[in-house]
């Protein structure tokens, strides 16, 4: 086939994508630590701001109900590095890998595709997140921030699709980067997403046009669908959450395989 | 060459590669308090202030935004005197080439820690001036905070750069990141006071450099502080800060010198 043949080609269905994560598996072998160190800063951050300065705030309301404030932060931040994690993963690294390791351009001269590819980095990122979010959840679950072991279990689910989300859109915006100064915009865009989207106090103290627009980010459906789950106020809402999540996900993996593919396959 | 020449010529080394990405540090600078003291001192701090009327009597912003400028000048220190400062030992061999010239390893050493006192004051004036924009600290003697808080970068940074001088690759980096300067930014005194914390926490935490720092430069901004307890806070940091220019410099001449 030929080179514009082949980029014109409808997008495949990935189906040799757990080659690209076995990749990673074996590249992260020797670097399980770097992993496993990964697991800390959220839960310093609940024991800092759940509990350090929660001593100091009331119990919040949040969704009609009212619950204290470690149950309210800690779902944020169990979202938060949900987000973190993807995005880190699918940005820097996955950087390296296109930019300088050439990673991909030996993946695609085997029977993996670009589409394989795309797919593989963004379930490595999702793989990476779910540990760290099963081990906060039990950290969770032991200081009693859950309402109903169910929760805790969806919660997790949860925090694999926003994984997903945002592995799916760092992946896209990193096939746009040129260099590593642009990592700083991405880390300049993270830090209010971290800080306003009801992570640490509920929307209502903004003004009805701030909250508007704050219900539409991302990071605000991710912490909106988590805190449902954890303090156990499930409604139709939470599915809105899903929606939001799944088709930022399959947004961001369509993009990056077409930019992947204009870039590879020359 | 004389004392002042050759580190003048490091820092000015720096001063040239800064000007290419001063734009976006300074942005960085700016927005990093801005947004900070947005979010927790007035978003946050409106439930603080509602559930307990602030904190040691005085609004949350303003018990927050002094203590962040000098976590804001250990944050700028940890980055600082690690990945650029093992690049130039060993990954660009920076310093070789310098060493290659009149200038010596003690004109490095002064030279790195000149420009990272520029760099942590431009962080720590930009958010002085993000925190008098929030009505915060409008004294004159609030502006001594901005060299407190200098000096508890500095504390970090010979420290630091004493460790990075041992380093045979980045992995310890991450490592120091996740295991010291987070937990004392969370748990050191800057978003609550310490007393909140267990006593034994409580005693690890004022053997740090970052708790003092804050304590000096929240008195000061806050004008509630006696000429003895800021003496004492300042102390601390200064002690870190030369036990650390001491190993930083033994370390690096054994490592550098051929």
């Amino acid at each position: 086939m030929s080179v514009l043949t082949r980029r014109a080609a409808p997008l495949r269905v990935p189906t040799r994508s757990l080659h690209m994560v076995e990749r990673n598996v074996m590249a992260y072998r020797h670097n399980w630590i770097v992993i496993l160190s990964g697991f800390f800063e959220p839960v310093l951050y609940l024991l800092g701001i759940g509990f350090g300065l929660g001593s100091l705030v009331p119990a919040v309301s949040t969704g009609g109900h009212t619950v204290s404030y470690a149950m309210f932060v800690a779902p944020a931040l169990m979202a938060t590095s949900a987000m973190n994690g993807a995005v880190y993963e699918s940005t820097s690294n996955f950087f390296y890998k296109l930019r300088y390791a050439k990673t991909f351009e030996a993946v695609i001269q085997t029977p993996i595709g670009v589409e394989d590819a795309a797919m593989g980095e963004v379930i490595w990122a999702v793989i990476r997140g779910c540990l760290y979010s099963i081990g906060f959840v039990v950290i969770m679950e032991a200081l009693g921030l859950i309402a109903s072991p169910w929760g805790g279990v969806l919660s997790i689910l949860a925090a694999l699709l926003i994984g997903f989300a945002f592995a799916a859109l760092g992946v896209a915006i990193t096939t746009f980067m040129r260099q590593w100064q642009d990592h700083e915009l991405v880390t300049l865009a993270l830090q209010p997403l971290f800080l306003f989207s009801a992570t640490f106090f509920p929307i209502t103290v903004y003004p009805t046009f701030l909250q508007a627009f704050v219900e539409v980010t991302p990071l605000y459906r991710s912490i909106h669908l988590i805190r449902g789950l954890t303090t156990g106020q499930i409604d139709a809402t939470l599915l809105v959450d899903v929606l939001y999540l799944v088709l930022l996900g399959l947004a961001g993996v369509a993009v990056a395989s077409v930019r992947l593919r204009r870039r590879l396959l020359k | 060459m004389s004392l002042m020449a050759g580190t003048l010529h490091v820092v000015e080394y720096n001063a040239l590669i800064f000007r290419r990405i001063w734009r976006g540090s300074i942005a960085v600078s700016f927005f990093t308090p801005l947004f900070f003291l947005a979010a927790m001192g007035v978003g946050l701090g409106s439930l603080v202030n509602r559930g307990s009327g602030g904190v040691n009597g005085v609004p949350y912003l303003d018990f927050l935004a002094p203590g962040l400028i000098a976590a804001a000048c250990m944050q700028t220190a940890a980055v600082e005197a690690t990945y650029p400062i093992l690049a130039k030992i060993m990954w660009e061999k920076t310093y070789d080439a310098a060493l290659a010239t009149p200038v010596t390893i003690a004109d490095l050493i002064r030279g790195e820690v000149v420009w990272m006192t520029i760099r942590m004051f431009i962080v720590a004036a930009m958010f002085w001036i993000v925190m008098y924009l929030f009505g915060v600290g409008h004294s004159l003697e609030s502006l001594l905070a901005i060299p407190a808080s200098v000096l508890t970068g500095l504390a970090f940074a010979t420290t630091t750069m004493a460790f990075t001088a041992t380093r045979r690759n980045d992995s310890g980096f991450a490592a120091i990141n996740r295991f010291v300067i987070i937990p004392l930014y969370l748990l050191g005194g800057t978003f609550f006071p310490i007393a909140k914390l267990p006593l034994a926490l409580q005693a690890l935490a004022w053997a740090t450099p970052l708790a003092h720092g804050v304590a000096l430069s929240r008195g000061l901004v806050l004008g509630n502080i006696g000429a003895a307890d800021a003496l004492l806070h300042a102390l601390v940091p200064l002690a870190y800060f030369a036990g650390g220019l001491l190993f930083a410099r033994a370390l690096l001449m054994n490592r550098l010198a051929k």
